[in-house]
């Protein structure tokens, strides 16, 4: 943690540009190389920022241990790692929501241990024992919607943005859990040590993010 | 689970080797040595506690706690914190002493770590507690003796951080109408989850006045203007004394000289239930995690049946040291004085002399040395006694 730079943590891939585009936006003098750079750290010192780039699954991590006074993280993650960091503003991008899903033939009940497979165990456990049943989980890295099909699993939980990738795999959506977006999230020991960068991120943050859903 | 290999440890536990235990000690022994010279007197109490008494009032979440049987059944933890302990012995063996009571510890606690490395499972904590008092003068103390201990330890950068759970429980009480609903934001401001304080606010038959209060609560945090902006929020007799409280406590430190790094911060909420007034949490920059903190904590003597105020603060000697093992260099070890067999005798009168000035001296024969450049290396100074020497006397270095 750099005591000059403000360091922000940044998943990559999908929710990256969206929340490079919402900087921008916010008055952040983000250079254009930005965009395609293929490095894990990048200087902006004319915004006195250091961003860098980790698997969204990590950023909460970053920010947690300090390394990264700030971050972007889809509140999926936030849910699935319940790390001890502040969840101060909705950034209103990468909009999607968590789904059970499963194949048109499913039916409840039929199964002596119903399976659910998920790249979120802990989220996915949660969400069943709120609703009252007990399921067992299989977790998965990726490509969920196979299990299914295989048969390791009769339902799975996972992101759902517009719900082609359920379609062309033959599933359905059987339930809607709840909605996803990405959020502004901070380290506690930043967000005093660092309060006055912080907050006037956090307010021109919170102005662009009103204007575009006023 | 595979079988272990030798060398494993528990998860979160760590090992203290030479160089970080010397570090460790400077720093605790600055931190014990500011308490004693402000009247705080030494205690120690049990590694291991019963379950149901200092497990089930202590601060610290159940799945967190370390858990064995005794002979007889009964759950015991390996303490958590030391303030149950220590309300434990002022609501008993100390249940008679004139208060208020000035008490300080410096002990290891356990907290059971379920999911990865960078946080220990046992750590050494060095803190007080004043029990028996309840003004903002002890408030003020506890605090001002906290950002004292910094300076000694030479922890240069830090920052204090000071909230009001009084505050916090009376603006949600009078805005939300009762303990249930309060309970349920108070959750939100403890899980740090802003999104969800607000959403939940929004999604509330409110009025548009008690909404912005409540959004406005979260906007409480800077300087000593923060308590006047509160001061609007807020129409309790509750919520007035918090902030009179918090006012007064801020005039002290000042008195103290020890309002300059001083933040005020009205969402600082450590527990769901164990603090009741002032709060505050030390930070220091560069580090992820606080060093320590504390705060007022008027319920829990009752439950040793000894009801009374009381405050405190503890640190954590692990992040001190970590905080400051950035910034000190390694150091030489003083005096090695190398000998051969025949002249042992003047090798040992010579570190004898050099231990009374306080030296610390290492007596090593050169017969257990396999490459001496290599091994006297580490010392400041290397005295050699080798060879027979009929004069006798000074050591002739090499």
């Amino acid at each position: 943690m750099s005591s000059e730079l403000l360091t922000v943590a940044m998943p990559k891939g999908r929710i990256f540009e969206e929340a490079v585009e919402l900087l921008r936006e916010a008055g952040y003098d983000l250079p254009p190389e930005f965009d395609d750079s293929r490095k894990l750290i990048i200087e902006v010192p004319q915004s006195g920022m250091q961003f860098i780039l980790a698997k969204p699954m990590d950023v909460p991590t970053y920010v947690e241990h300090g390394v990264a006074d700030v971050g972007v993280a889809g509140k999926d993650v936030m849910i699935e790692e319940e790390r001890d960091v502040y969840e101060v503003l909705d950034l209103k991008i990468s909009s999607c929501y968590m789904a059970v899903a499963a194949l048109p033939t499913y039916s409840p009940g039929r199964d002596v241990a119903p399976k659910v497979a998920s790249k979120y165990p802990k989220l996915t456990s949660d969400y069943f024992r709120e609703q009252g049943e007990q399921v067992e989980i299989i977790k998965l890295n990726g490509s969920i919607e196979l299990a299914p099909i295989v048969g390791l699993a009769d339902r799975i939980v996972d992101i759902v943005s517009t719900g082609q990738t359920l379609r062309e795999n033959g599933l359905v959506e059987i339930e809607t859990m709840m909605p996803i977006t990405s959020r502004f999230i901070v380290n506690p020991v930043s967000y005093r040590t660092k309060a006055a960068q912080i907050d006037d991120m956090v307010d021109r943050l919170s102005v662009v993010v009103n204007k575009e859903n006023a | 689970m595979s079988k272990l290999f030798m060398f494993e440890k528990p998860q979160g536990m760590r090992d203290t080797l030479p160089e970080l235990y010397q570090l460790k000690t400077q720093v605790k022994s600055a931190v014990a040595e500011e308490m004693r010279l402000w009247g705080y007197e030494n205690v120690e109490t049990p590694t291991v506690e019963f379950n149901e008494t200092v497990g089930a009032a202590s601060a610290i979440l159940d799945q967190q706690l370390f858990k064995l049987l005794d002979q007889e059944g009964n759950t015991l933890v390996l303490r958590p914190d030391m303030t149950a302990p220590i309300a434990r012995i002022a609501g008993s063996t100390l249940k008679n002493v004139k208060r208020p009571l000035r008490l300080t510890y410096d002990a290891p606690v356990f907290r059971a770590q379920q999911y990865e490395g960078g946080k220990p499972a046992e750590f050494e904590q060095v803190g007080v507690e004043l029990i028996g008092d309840e003004s903002s003068s002890a408030d003020a103390e506890v605090i001002s003796l906290m950002i004292s201990s910094l300076q000694k330890a030479e922890v240069t950068s830090y920052q204090i951080a000071i909230g009001h759970v009084g505050f916090v429980n009376a603006l949600l009480k009078e805005v939300l109408g009762n303990e249930e609903r309060a309970q349920e934001f108070r959750r939100y401001l403890y899980e740090k989850n802003y999104v969800g304080f607000r959403k939940a606010v929004d999604e509330l038959p409110l009025s548009s006045l008690d909404k912005r209060r409540l959004h406005e609560l979260l906007r409480l945090k800077g300087g000593k203007d923060i308590v006047e902006k509160a001061e609007k929020l807020t129409e309790s007799e509750a919520g007035k004394k918090a902030l009179e409280q918090l006012q007064k406590l801020l005039h002290i430190l000042e008195d103290y000289n020890m309002s300059d790094r001083v933040l005020i911060d009205l969402n600082l909420v450590m527990h769901m239930s164990y603090y009741t007034g002032t709060v505050f949490e030390a930070y220091s920059e560069g580090l992820g995690y606080p060093l320590g903190g504390g705060g007022r904590y008027d319920q829990l003597l009752a439950q040793f049946h000894h009801a009374e105020p009381a405050t405190g603060f503890g640190l954590r000697v692990d992040r001190l040291t970590e905080a400051l093992g950035k910034a000190k260099q390694k150091v030489k070890k003083d005096t090695c004085i190398i000998f051969s067999s025949e002249r042992r005798k003047e090798a040992m009168d010579e570190a004898k002399k050099q231990r009374t000035e306080a030296r610390s001296v290492v007596m090593q024969e050169i017969t257990g040395i396999e490459d001496v450049d290599a091994y006297s290396k580490q010392f400041e100074d290397v005295i050699y006694y080798i060879g027979s020497n009929g004069n006798g006397g000074a050591g002739d270095e090499q």
